[in-house]
């Protein structure tokens, strides 16, 4: 990691508890720009708690540490403010929202930051030039505009719907958890394209996942095991290749 | 309000304080009868009116069946006690004389809503009551516009006038689909009803516009006992638009209107309401009480009837757009948006009378209840003996917002002929925390999401909407579930 490099991300000694059960331990990350971080670990070790948590998910309460975006304390801000700041989530289960046509979510969301930025709406032409042009990227046919968000699209369709929203809205930091769940071979390709096409020096991605083959595609600069809400380990691309190769209960054994 | 409208507001007002030298008193009493109901002030009404003789003995038949009827009590509704003598039956509450004089004399509150709409300045001064008409020149609108109807045949106008210019087209149909003896506030309306509106569509004619009280609130103010009357004849067409544009916000509390539409032999009437009356404080006080009777009657052969409603005001709304689907092949809609919020109760829904062979029926009802609001689905789909190969598709959907609401579900069915087929599908739901939250991890503002969330949960209504209609229901919705999130 260079220090020249603007840091987006920093995750201080993180606590979270959902409901009393303390979930998150004392984590620490710290993510760059132009970085793509990847985040393994089991079932149940916070992985979406940490995914959440940073989107403002109301549900966690973070019970001590930090955690800035380009230095400001993100803890602060709603989930809206934090959204339109640039902070996006790829949810593991996008929820279904019927009858609101996925295309009007999309230019209220854009909409939103611009207004948030003092920008004009965008000019609803336009727009639609621009989503077609990601939805290529998706390969996502036109009836995807105007289908409910999510309603009755099938597990890989929803995920390549996240990505479809994230292309659009262009955030400065992307979480995806878990966006590669449920896809075939095909389609972790058409993620994977669309998670590289926003790739640049000035944004960052943390990918949650549990598969190298993800990691095939979107190659990441760094990889975390999350073991019982802390990072266990972090290392290079060559850590997932040996964790595909010996499981986690080697980083597991070693944490505790 | 803004400066602009302030200013307006005052020019407004010294265009207008020249004309009322008179006072305010004077004019009440030369116009209104003393409180109370019996055979005289039924007499006056119909004499003020220069009633044929028919007519007033129709009303005469319908205060003498009114006497002997309960009143009806409802197991859902919580209504406080109306005394009828109380009530003047014969006024003219929404005459340039005793409305509003200015915009400064209305509710502060109600013209934030009207500010929140978009309404321009001159519509919301029409719609708080105020006396523009002199100001604004809607005149040569209305003419326009009748003369495009004249043209093509069609009658549209105050029912007053009608009695006198098509004084046996209202003898033939007045009372043919909901007769004066139906249910005592129709009987009540039937004796009492002071105005509301006529439209005949000649034999093969469809309708050139939109048929909408927007023009008709400028020739007329109606008061509280409404009646209006359509009549489609053959394979005629004609969309009719009620509400919104004028919500009248009216001192007494009690609105008892009465609707009859008939749709001849392959005739469509589409008949659309976005109502929005005063529905009382935060605290439940005030705020009309709606009771209305509608119904549309397909009588001729492969006719088609569709209601589409949107309910958003009134403390208190109990009405059942209906269809009698009488004419083989004939088709009843119903479409349907209620919220409650505060205090509100809704006890609405619909009837479907099959009695024709082949006659389909389809009823989409949306209910959404927030705050302290009570909203009652009340259907009841009857399949006669005679409806054979009959159908009907009912969906009735809740949506809750927070813990104190409720959502009551009565669908009633009775098939009397084994031929038909009756589909009932329901369901309640809540605004999930999760819907919310991907709304808001997505940059919009709480009150934004929950607003889409609630037009995608009526959108199989407002699809039904005539356009221009559709965006003031969903500014609408949006106003009246306003402080709802969370
Ligand atoms: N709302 C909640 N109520 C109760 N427990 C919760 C809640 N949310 C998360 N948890 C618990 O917190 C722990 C961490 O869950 P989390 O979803 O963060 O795991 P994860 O690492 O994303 O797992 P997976 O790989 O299965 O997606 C789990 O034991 C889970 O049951
Ligand atoms: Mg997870």
């Amino acid at each position: 990691m260079s220090t020249a490099k603007e840091i987006l991300l920093q995750v201080q000694d993180l606590q979270v508890s959902v409901e009393g059960r303390k979930i998150l331990n004392g984590l620490n990350l710290t993510v760059a720009a132009g970085e793509v971080h990847a985040i393994m670990g089991p079932n149940g070790s916070g992985k979406s708690t940490l995914a959440n948590v940073l989107a403002g998910h109301p549900g966690y309460e973070v019970t001590a540490g930090s955690v800035t975006f380009r230095g400001e304390n993100l803890l602060e801000l709603a989930p809206e403010a934090r959204a339109r700041a640039g902070v996006f989530l790829g949810f593991q289960y996008p929820v279904e929202i019927p009858g609101v046509n996925n295309v009007y979510l999309l230019k209220a969301a854009v909409n939103a930051a611009r207004k948030a930025r003092g920008l004009e709406e965008v000019d609803a032409f336009d727009f639609l030039g621009m989503v077609r042009e990601k939805m290529k990227i998706m390969r996502m046919d036109d009836s995807f505009l105007s289908r409910g968000v999510n309603e009755g699209f099938s597990g890989g369709e929803k995920k390549r719907n996240e990505i479809l929203q994230m292309l659009v809205l262009e955030p400065a930091l992307a979480i995806l958890d878990e966006t590669d769940s449920g896809l075939d071979i095909d389609a972790l390709k058409i993620v994977a394209a669309g998670v590289n096409t926003l790739r640049s020096p000035e944004r960052a991605c943390v990918l949650v996942t549990h598969y190298q083959r993800l990691l095939d595609h979107v190659v990441p600069d760094v990889v975390h095991v999350l073991v019982r809400g802390r990072i266990a380990r972090s290392g290079d691309k060559a850590l997932a290749l040996e964790l595909e190769r010996r499981g986690y209960d080697w980083v597991a054994g070693e944490a505790a | 309000m803004s400066e602009p409208a302030n200013e307006s507001a005052r020019q407004l007002e010294g265009l207008l304080s020249g004309s009322y030298r008179h006072g305010f008193v004077t004019q009440i009493d030369s116009d209104t009868v003393p409180p109370g109901l019996d055979e005289d002030v039924v007499r006056l009404i119909s004499r003020k009116k220069q009633e044929p003789q028919f007519l007033t003995d129709w009303r005469l038949r319908a205060l003498k069946h009114w006497r002997s009827m309960p009143e009806p009590h409802w197991a859902h509704l919580k209504i406080a006690p109306i005394d009828y003598q109380a009530i003047s039956y014969y006024s003219a509450p929404k005459s340039k004389k005793d409305g509003p004089k200015s915009l400064a004399e209305v509710d502060p509150a109600l013209l934030a809503t009207y500010e929140k709409l978009g309404v321009p300045l001159h519509e919301r001064a029409r719609l708080a009551g105020v006396a523009v008409d002199a100001v604004f020149d809607s005149v040569s609108v209305a003419t326009t516009f009748k003369e495009r109807l004249a043209a093509a045949g069609v009658v549209f106008c105050p029912f007053s006038e009608a009695v006198r210019t098509h004084p046996h087209l209202i003898e033939q149909y007045l009372g043919s689909v909901v007769p004066y003896t139906d249910n005592f506030f129709a009987t009540l309306n039937s004796a009492v009803f002071t105005d509301g509106s006529f439209v005949y569509v000649p034999k093969g004619v469809r309708c050139p516009m939109e048929l909408s009280t927007y023009f008709r609130i400028n020739a007329l103010n109606t008061g509280q006992f409404e009646r209006t009357l359509i009549i489609a004849d053959e394979d005629s067409h004609v969309s009719y638009l009620e509400g919104c544009s004028a919500p009248m916000r009216d001192e007494n509390q009690l609105h008892a209107a009465v609707v009859e539409l008939v749709a001849l032999e392959n005739a469509y009437i589409k008949y659309s309401t976005v109502q929005n009356w005063y529905p009382g404080d935060a605290q439940g006080k005030g705020g009309i009480y709606n009771f209305v009777t509608k119904r549309g009657e397909c009588r001729g052969a492969r006719s088609h009837i569709s209601w589409t409603q949107v309910e958003t005001g009134s403390a208190i709304t109990w009405k059942y757009p209906s269809c009698v689907l009488r004419g083989a092949g004939s088709i009843g809609e119903f479409y349907s948006v209620a919220t409650v919020n505060n205090y509100q109760q809704a006890d609405t829904g619909t009837k479907m009378i099959h009695i024709g062979a082949d006659t389909r029926s389809t009823i989409i009802s949306k209910g959404i209840s927030a705050g302290h609001g009570q909203n009652t689905y009340r259907g009841l789909v009857k399949m006669l003996p005679s409806a054979h190969g009959a159908r009907n598709f009912t969906q009735c959907d809740s949506l809750l917002m927070g813990g104190e609401c409720g959502a009551h579900t009565f669908p009633y069915v009775e098939v009397k002929n084994p031929s038909a087929t009756v589909e009932h599908e329901a369901s309640t739901s809540k605004i999930s925390e999760e819907q919310l939250f991907y709304c808001l991890a997505r940059g919009i503002a709480a009150e934004d999401a929950v607003n889409m969330i609630v037009s995608g949960f009526c959108k199989s209504v407002f699809k039904e909407l005539p356009m221009e209609f559709a965006v003031e229901a969903q500014n609408l919705l949006a106003v009246s579930l306003e402080g709802a999130v969370g």
